[in-house]
């Protein structure tokens, strides 16, 4: 059975590094993998949850806050249990996406599985264009999404 | 002995769109200071529209704000299109009234039940509230998901909405498209009707300030695209006279500019000024509805803002079922678009409040300046004044129990700081 794949890039363009989710979920289009469905979003995070219904395999690619070292790429499983709370201090928004993911696990609407992958950023200047790390670990990040997806659709 | 001073402070103000702090300096057993801190981005996107084609304009300003882009559009296309003498036929006014519509469903859904209703109801947030109040959350998700669906359709996506353009729309929906959404809108209103019956019966603080609230009106419906600007106090003037009766300032604290009237004092933008000033606008069915809910247009109590924006939910999907039914299929997607040399100014009503924009267009239609005054900033003065009562009233109170009483008022009025950021803040372990 074809599992639904979605990669949704979370980011604000005008916001210096905050746009790396973006710019990964653009070059990813680029790639044209089949079947793979690729999402931007960059306002309101509780829409994740419309549009990751149906979705089999999700992956959200998102900026992380400075922490010494700009474009490491941590990866996170929220389906292995709450994300830590002071996650959403980062998000400017109301509600954030730890809330969210925390949200759709209470309601039963967290995909079967999901992976976020969170990049760490230099700086979020408004206007900026990616830092030059984060700029270099955009191929990084859509290379192991790749053969992440890879993966799934071989097992 | 003098008594001690001290500097209360919020770092990061919660479930508010956008970065915000909150300093309140106590000395001598009083409050002698109280900023509200909006970071916001200082006059970037009015740089960043200067050279760029007046066209250009209602894409570019729609990034500005994730959570409301329908608004900074709206008030961007009118804006361009009275610098450049356009007016739109009817069914074209009336699919751009449909987008607003949903607009005011998403954004004050999100509000009432993820950002507001915990207040309340004694939770620190939205998921903890989901398990004693799950009906109600799924409610504000099911209203999301009914504002969202008119975005797409006529938005052409749901964030940073892109098929509106100057002279009308790249794209006009079919009947049928619309018609296949009279179902959607029907069930929402009852949704929001349960939801403004849910609210109604929160315990509301004991608060009323004689404040100056300025809305838009027009002839013969509730405002939301155009009208003129009217206040409590007698102040009616055409939206080009904006900057006439209002003036922007800056203040020490705060990377926005915070405004006031000219002739002097603040005032209060938002769903419940536009509700006290346009109550006799409303439907019927709503007015029966604030009756039944027991509230008027005599209203003074911000906090009591949660039954309005349910109420203007109410009377939002209703408006989307009557503009559907009545929808004439316009004669094209777009009128004639002219460039000229001239500037426009245009103001709409944003879920948070009147949103002005103004535009200096040379002969060829490029942008020489552009101003723009979001709703926030206009209540900013407002929200400090009830922080300075609030913060008096509770000063024997805990700091933590303060500091909430303190944010929830600033929720009151649902402020939304553009050019909000979305990134993850990490705590890495150095091992």
């Amino acid at each position: 059975m074809t599992v639904s794949r979605l990669v949704i890039g979370i980011g604000n363009p005008d916001r210096g590094d905050d746009a790396v989710g973006i710019a990964v979920a653009r070059g990813l289009s680029q790639r044209a993998l089949p079947g793979l469905r690729i999402a931007e979003t960059g306002g309101d995070m509780l829409g994740l949850l419309d549009l990751w219904a149906g979705a089999g395999r999700v992956v959200l690619v998102d900026a992380a806050g400075p922490a010494g070292r700009p474009g490491r790429i941590h990866r996170l499983d929220p389906t292995a249990g709450a994300l830590p709370r002071d996650l959403s201090l980062g998000s400017t928004h109301g509600f954030g996406l730890a809330e969210t993911l925390e949200l759709a696990r209470t309601l039963g609407r967290l995909p079967p599985r999901i992976t976020i992958l969170a990049i760490e950023a230099a700086g979020f200047a408004h206007g900026a264009a990616l830092s030059a790390p984060v700029a270099a670990a955009v191929d990084e990040a859509i290379a192991l999404i790749t053969a992440d997806l890879r993966e799934v659709s071989d097992a | 002995m003098p008594m001690p001073t001290k500097t209360i402070r919020v770092d990061y103000l919660t479930r508010v769109e956008g970065e915000g702090a909150l300093e309140l300096d106590i000395a001598g057993g009083a409050v002698s200071g109280v900023r509200l801190a909006i970071f916001e981005p200082p006059r970037f996107f009015e740089a960043l529209l200067r050279g760029r084609g007046g066209a250009e304009a209602p894409d570019i300003t729609a990034r500005i704000c994730g959570i409301c882009p329908v608004a900074y559009q709206m008030s961007a296309v009118h804006a361009i299109e009275a610098a450049w003498g356009i007016a739109l036929d009817p069914p074209l006014r009336a699919l751009r009234r449909l987008l607003y519509c949903g607009e005011w469903i998403e954004s004050h859904a999100l509000h009432i039940v993820m950002l507001h209703a915990p207040d309340f109801l004694g939770f620190p947030d939205a998921i903890s509230m989901a398990a004693a109040h799950g009906e109600a959350v799924r409610q504000g998700l099911r209203l999301k998901q009914a504002g969202n669906a008119l975005l797409r359709l006529l938005g052409g996506r749901e964030i940073h909405p892109v098929n509106v353009r100057v002279g009308g729309f790249y794209r006009v929906p079919t009947s049928a498209e619309l018609a296949s959404l009279a179902a959607t809108m029907a069930e929402a209103r009852e949704t929001a009707i349960a939801l403004a019956r849910w609210v109604a019966g929160f315990p509301f603080p004991d608060f009323a300030r004689d404040y100056e609230f300025v809305a838009l009106r027009n002839a013969d419906e509730y405002p939301m695209n155009n009208g003129r600007i009217v206040s409590s106090r007698g102040l009616d003037i055409a939206v080009a006279e904006y900057e006439g009766a209002f003036a922007e300032r800056h203040v020490a604290h705060s990377t926005a500019l915070q405004s006031e009237r000219r002739e002097g004092g603040n005032y209060f933008v938002g769903p419940l000024a536009r509700f006290v000033l346009n109550y006799d606008r409303l439907s019927p069915s709503v007015r029966a509805l604030a009756e039944e809910l027991g509230i008027g247009p005599g209203c003074r109590n911000p906090y009591q803002s949660i039954i309005v924006r349910a109420l203007e939910t109410v009377y939002a999907c209703e408006e989307a079922e009557r503009l559907i039914a009545l929808h004439v299929p316009p004669a094209a997607p777009m009128a004639p678009v002219v460039p000229r040399a001239g500037t426009g100014s245009a103001c709409t009503e944003a879920p948070r409040g009147i949103l002005f924009h103004r535009y200096d267009l040379d002969a060829e239609g490029s942008i020489l300046a552009a101003r723009i005054v979001p709703p926030t900033s206009q209540n900013q003065a407002t929200i400090e004044d009830d922080l300075r009562i609030i913060a008096t009233r509770d000063l024997a109170l805990s700091e933590d129990v303060l500091r909430d009483h303190c944010e929830q008022a600033i929720r009151n009025y649902d402020p939304c700081i553009s050019c909000a950021t979305h990134f993850l803040r990490l705590t890495v372990n150095r091992g």
